[in-house]
């Protein structure tokens, strides 16, 4: 049976073919103005990929911000629980899953099996998500992804008052003047978006194994930074980016099966 | 380089009429804020001249900046003003001031002199907080609540929209007003939402006016939610930046219910006349020594 799973996240819509619990395609999109259009682009493209048609899918689940606009899924299934059920396809001992994309930063707990006991989310505010990351290199006029490089080359922390992303970004600048160094500065701008994400995930309480997914799971000087603050190490996916659509593209199969 | 739509105008004031060497006392406020500072120098009580520029990267600079464009053209120089007062998120980095205060301080007290002592409720919109203040009689603060960790309500996340949509910061306003419908107020609590939200809306087609008027409700709405959990008692004054800033100040009326005091002098100086004020004061007390 295959089935797929569609993440119409805030920055990317991704894509997971799922054939007999194994994933045969993925691609991703950016999701841009038209959601819309990048759903339906991103799912094309993982067929194309797979050399299969949409009729050999046998069922569609949608998740993300953006679900709605995959009018070709016939279910949804909300975030968390896309994310549990990706995570531990992934690394079935873990019972603690932080997901960090682009607008949205999320702590789950989780019995293993996929199945959600509790989570916290930080969706109101760009502080607690890549997004933050990202306004933040633009201030220091690099690109995103020299960000994490840069930072892990910080010998000194620098501690950022601002929470917010809008005046960070002027206290940026502020360092800037004064001469920081930009690793340092790189560094605070992970150290600071670290403590959102680990306020949270202490609501939910922490559980061996812990895995990190999400789009800035990429970013080392924030994965550094956020192990550093929690005193643990994470189990993170080789393309942390498609665990949701992954999750969704089981959901998709548990339907199949029970219908 | 492109232009800065959020780049307000800097500017300096003083009285023709005031011969300021005839004065028993002459005292000044320093507002050394976030985003803007401002000086006021008050000559036996009356206001005798001030100045509104953007703070730098310095906050020693900034305040000294703006002590001297209000002297500018004045005669006077810093040995002929007698007690400084600092305030504001700099204010510690006053270097010739006496003592710093509190802006909530300084804004009541300044917001009483400037609208009379029937104030009771204090708006405060400044560049990176937004504060409701109760105040008596007196402008003495009773009650105080306050937002400082997000750029929702405040001056800079309205400059950022600003510069988003090529619109000058003093326009922002009137435009907001030029629609035929008022729209749906924009959904995101957080700017960096709230920039990706208006540029979706622009895509779909519309117009600036009243994507401004999304977003200026937004605001007057999240201020409105502060207001409510202290409480709005008249009379009702707004001080900062963002009381010239019509889009946002008239939704707000409309939300509470009754309209807020109309300013007499500058809303942004609220916070160092409230210093120069206080230095009057505390000049006198030392005096009596």
């Amino acid at each position: 049976m295959i089935t797929a799973g569609v993440d119409c996240g805030a920055k990317n819509t991704k894509v997971v073919l799922l054939k007999d619990g194994e994933i045969v395609a993925k691609s991703i999109v950016l999701s841009g103005f038209d959601q819309r259009a990048a759903a339906e682009q991103s799912f094309a493209a993982a067929l194309e990929m797979a050399g299969m048609s949409k009729s050999d899918v046998s069922n569609i689940t949608a998740t993300g911000a953006g679900m709605k606009e995959a009018q070709y899924a016939q279910d949804t299934v909300t975030e968390v629980g896309a994310d549990a059920k990706g995570a531990n396809f992934l690394f079935p001992s873990a019972k603690t899953i932080i997901d960090v994309g682009a607008e949205e930063g999320r702590a789950i707990k989780s019995d293993g099996k996929g199945k959600v006991i509790d989570f916290a989310v930080n969706e109101k505010c760009a502080a607690g998500a890549g997004s933050f990351t990202e306004a933040m290199a633009r201030a220091l006029e690099i690109r995103l992804e020299e960000m994490g490089p840069l930072s892990l080359k910080s010998q000194k922390a620098v501690p950022m008052n601002a929470q917010c992303a809008v005046f960070a970004e002027s206290e940026v600048v502020t360092l800037i003047h004064a001469k920081t160094a930009k690793e340092d500065i790189a560094r605070a701008v992970h150290d600071a978006i670290a403590d959102r994400i680990s306020s949270m995930v202490r609501r939910v309480g922490i559980e061996k194994d812990v895995a990190l997914i999400g789009g800035v799971a990429r970013n080392v000087g924030f994965v550094k930074s956020l192990e550093d603050n929690l005193e643990i190490s994470f189990s993170i996916p080789e393309e942390p980016e498609y665990v949701s659509a992954l999750g969704a593209a089981i959901v998709a199969a548990e339907h199949a099966k029970n219908k | 380089m492109a232009e800065e739509y959020w780049r307000w105008k800097e500017y300096n004031w003083h009285s023709p009429d005031i011969d300021w060497k005839q004065a028993e006392s002459v005292t000044a406020g320093v507002d050394v804020g976030s985003v803007s500072s401002q000086a006021v120098i008050m000559t036996d009580g009356q206001l005798f001249a001030y100045s509104n520029m953007r703070t730098g990267s310095d906050s020693p600079d900034s305040a000294r900046n703006a002590m001297n464009w209000a002297m500018e053209e004045t005669g006077m120089t810093l040995e002929d003003v007698q007690y400084v007062v600092g305030t504001g998120y700099g204010r510690v980095n006053v270097p010739f001031a006496k003592r710093p205060i509190t802006e909530i301080a300084c804004h009541a007290r300044g917001a009483n002199w400037m609208y009379g002592p029937g104030v009771r409720t204090v708006l405060d919109m400044g560049g990176q907080d937004c504060k409701a203040i109760h105040c008596d009689e007196r402008g003495k603060v009773t009650n105080f609540l306050m937002n400082d960790k997000c750029a929702a309500g405040t001056g800079r996340g309205m400059e950022v929209f600003a510069d988003l949509l090529s619109v000058s910061i003093e326009e922002v306003g009137d435009m907001s007003f030029d629609v035929e419908e008022e729209p749906e107020p924009v959904s995101s609590t957080c700017v960096v939402f709230a920039k990706s939200e208006a540029t979706s809306l622009l895509r779909e087609g519309w117009p600036k006016s009243k994507v401004l008027a999304a977003y200026c409700s937004a605001m007057a709405h999240r201020v409105f939610t502060l207001l409510e959990r202290i409480g709005v008692e008249k009379d009702f004054a707004i001080t900062g930046g963002i009381a010239k800033n019509s889009g946002v100040v008239k939704r707000l009326e409309q939300e509470i219910g009754f309209e807020a005091l109309k300013p007499k002098h500058d809303t942004q100086i609220a916070g160092a006349l409230g210093g120069a004020l206080f230095a009057k004061a505390l000049l006198e007390k030392e005096r009596k020594k």
